[in-house]
């Protein structure tokens, strides 16, 4: 099956800054995609490439079988896009979002009528037809947005951090929809910077750093191959003393504020020397995609 | 082929006006009305026939071109911005398979006809006050409003494509919109201009709008009408044109 959107040596500049450099990409039918990196790494630029509302300085994209930009109107009949910024429309309701947007793809408001109950029953907001959008919640409007994404019944959804500012409940509840959504065999394509988000949803991950991808695998093979399996992170009274005679134990040790990583593959040694040392605190866990991410992109603030 | 692709961005727009349509037709009509009665009886009480006509006759047509003026110019200006700045309606279209030419088009159609809609207003006091000469060619008023609407609604898109803020679109109500209202003829004729202003008060968009108008409301046919209509027509073109090239290069790059 071909791949539903290709992206070949993607280029793209601001003020001389290539915000998207060199970046390649292939989706596999049926499966979920992470595009994982930092603040202003270039990936909302990235999907605004793949969908053909900017033009690329160099490279080639094809979305669904039509070559960008040329195509891009009939690529985007069978594609659905959650988009970073909310934009919902505030003078309609629940009902009128969704009919209305469904307009936009073309469809008679029959059609329309006639998702809009599955629709919002798999956004959870059954009985919300007639709210106004000001009274939703964060997470209400989230799924509603993401409702709104499946109104033409896409083959490719594409996300820009869908649970970015949510809290728990609701990144959950999301999750719980873009499950449903993988096993109805949907090909997903999300950007975020919530590792844990990534290592649950993704089959295949990108991680991008000023627009070049530096690492590419599902979450199990670049844990396996960036990282030691285990990190203990140690923090309190006399770190520094025991951060000297402790290197020996660790593959590698870094430290960031008040707290030291120790990634190792043998975390007993350090468990055991921990418990020798009073006043110090420490957490053993799995090392995972946050560790492999800090690891490639840096520990550096970006905004 | 022609495309009809905006149509759905036009039909949004006309949804949520039909919501708010009592207060929005009140507020939009209300202000030439009041206008155009207070002057035209109030200062026409002082002033003798104004080319030929009672004042308020005189003045008709040139509250029916200013209000169809302003209804388009604050629909492409104050409410297209709060659609593509504040709500980000725009760019959720974007996503779909529309483009900016069919969000803009819808745009600009909409305004045309919410300005038309103003128009019909002030035609219809005209009517029911018998400030006409000849019935029929009244009727002629309303594709003069579509015009004066498409003209002012593509100009308006291209000022709303480069505006920073809301406050932006006080420099072109007084830098376009007053001097156009102050030389075009709305409150009084021009007649008596001197040659020079009289020649840049000609080229003005409102001029043409006011040229076509006036005659039709005083029983006869313009003069120069087509040369009258090709302005407007022209003037909105470009309009619509530059509003296409600057919201590329605003939202789209
Ligand atoms: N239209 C634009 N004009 C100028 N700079 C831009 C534009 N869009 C994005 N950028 C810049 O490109 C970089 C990457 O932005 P973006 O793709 O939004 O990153 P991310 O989504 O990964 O946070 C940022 O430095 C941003 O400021
Ligand atoms: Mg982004």
């Amino acid at each position: 099956m071909k791949s539903p959107l290709s992206l070949r040596g993607l280029t793209k500049s601001y003020g001389g800054q290539r915000v998207v450099d060199g970046f390649d990409l292939e989706l596999e039918p049926g499966r979920c995609h992470g595009l994982l990196g930092p603040n202003g790494a270039g990936k909302t630029t990235t999907l605004r490439l793949a969908l053909g509302l900017i033009e690329a300085d160099a490279g080639t994209v094809e979305l669904l079988g039509h070559v960008l930009p040329a195509e891009a109107k009939q690529a985007r009949r069978r594609v659905g896009v959650v988009p970073q910024v909310d934009s919902l429309d505030p003078d309609f309701t629940v009902a009128e979002n969704l009919q209305t947007y469904g307009r936009y793809f073309g469809l008679s408001g029959k059609t329309i009528a006639e998702r809009i109950p599955a629709l919002l029953d798999f956004a959870g907001l059954a009985g919300k037809a007639d709210a106004p959008i000001l009274t939703l919640s964060g997470g209400m409007k989230r799924r509603l947005t993401l409702a709104r994404a499946l109104v033409n019944d896409p083959d490719l959804i594409i996300l820009d951090e869908p649970t970015t500012g949510l809290d728990p409940q609701a990144r959950h509840l999301i999750w719980q929809g873009l499950r449903r959504l993988i096993s109805q065999g949907k090909t997903l394509l999300l950007t975020t910077h919530f590792m844990d988000e990534a290592e649950r949803l993704c089959d295949i991950i990108s991680v991008l750093d000023h627009g070049r991808s530096i690492a590419r695998g599902s979450p199990r093979e670049l844990i396996a191959g960036h990282i030691e399996p285990h990190v203990v992170e140690v923090f309190g009274e006399g770190l520094d003393e025991w951060k000297a005679c402790v290197s020996g134990l660790c593959r590698r040790c870094e430290q960031a504020g008040e707290t030291l990583f120790c990634y190792t593959d043998n975390p007993d040694k350090v468990v055991a020397e921990l418990e020798a040392a009073p006043g110090l605190r420490y957490l053993h866990r799995p090392a995972n995609l946050e560790d492999v991410f800090l690891k490639i992109t840096g520990r550096d603030l970006r905004d | 082929m022609i495309s009809f692709a905006w149509f759905p961005v036009w039909r949004r727009n006309f949804l949520v006006w039909r919501k708010l349509a009592g207060p929005s037709l009140l507020g939009n009509l209300a202000d030439p009305m009041l206008y155009m009665l207070g002057l035209g009886y109030g200062l026409g009480a002082l002033l003798p026939d104004v080319d030929g006509v009672p004042y308020l006759n005189f003045l008709a047509a040139g509250t029916l071109a200013y209000s169809v003026m302003n209804s388009a110019s604050f629909e492409t200006l104050y409410s297209a911005f709060s659609r593509m700045h504040v709500q980000k309606t725009w760019d959720a279209i974007l996503n779909t398979p529309l483009d900016l030419r069919d969000v803009l088009l819808g745009e600009l159609f909409w305004a045309t006809s919410k300005s038309l809609l103003s128009g019909i207003a002030i035609l219809l006091v005209i009517w029911v006050l018998g400030l006409y000469e000849h019935f029929a060619l009244t009727l002629v008023l309303l594709p003069v409003a579509v015009l004066t609407g498409f003209c002012f609604a593509g100009l308006g898109l291209s000022i709303n494509a480069v505006s920073p803020n809301y406050d932006f679109f006080l420099y072109y109500f007084t830098l376009a919109i007053t001097p156009m209202v102050l030389l075009g003829g709305v409150f009084y004729p021009t007649t008596a201009f001197p040659a020079w202003l009289a020649a840049i008060a000609a080229w003005l968009p409102l001029t043409h709008a006011i040229e076509l108008a006036r005659p039709l409301i005083l029983g006869q046919w313009p003069q120069g009408m087509l040369l009258h209509a090709a302005a407007l027509l022209a003037y909105g073109m470009a309009g619509f044109a530059a509003a296409l090239g600057l919201t590329r290069k605003r939202l789209l790059r």
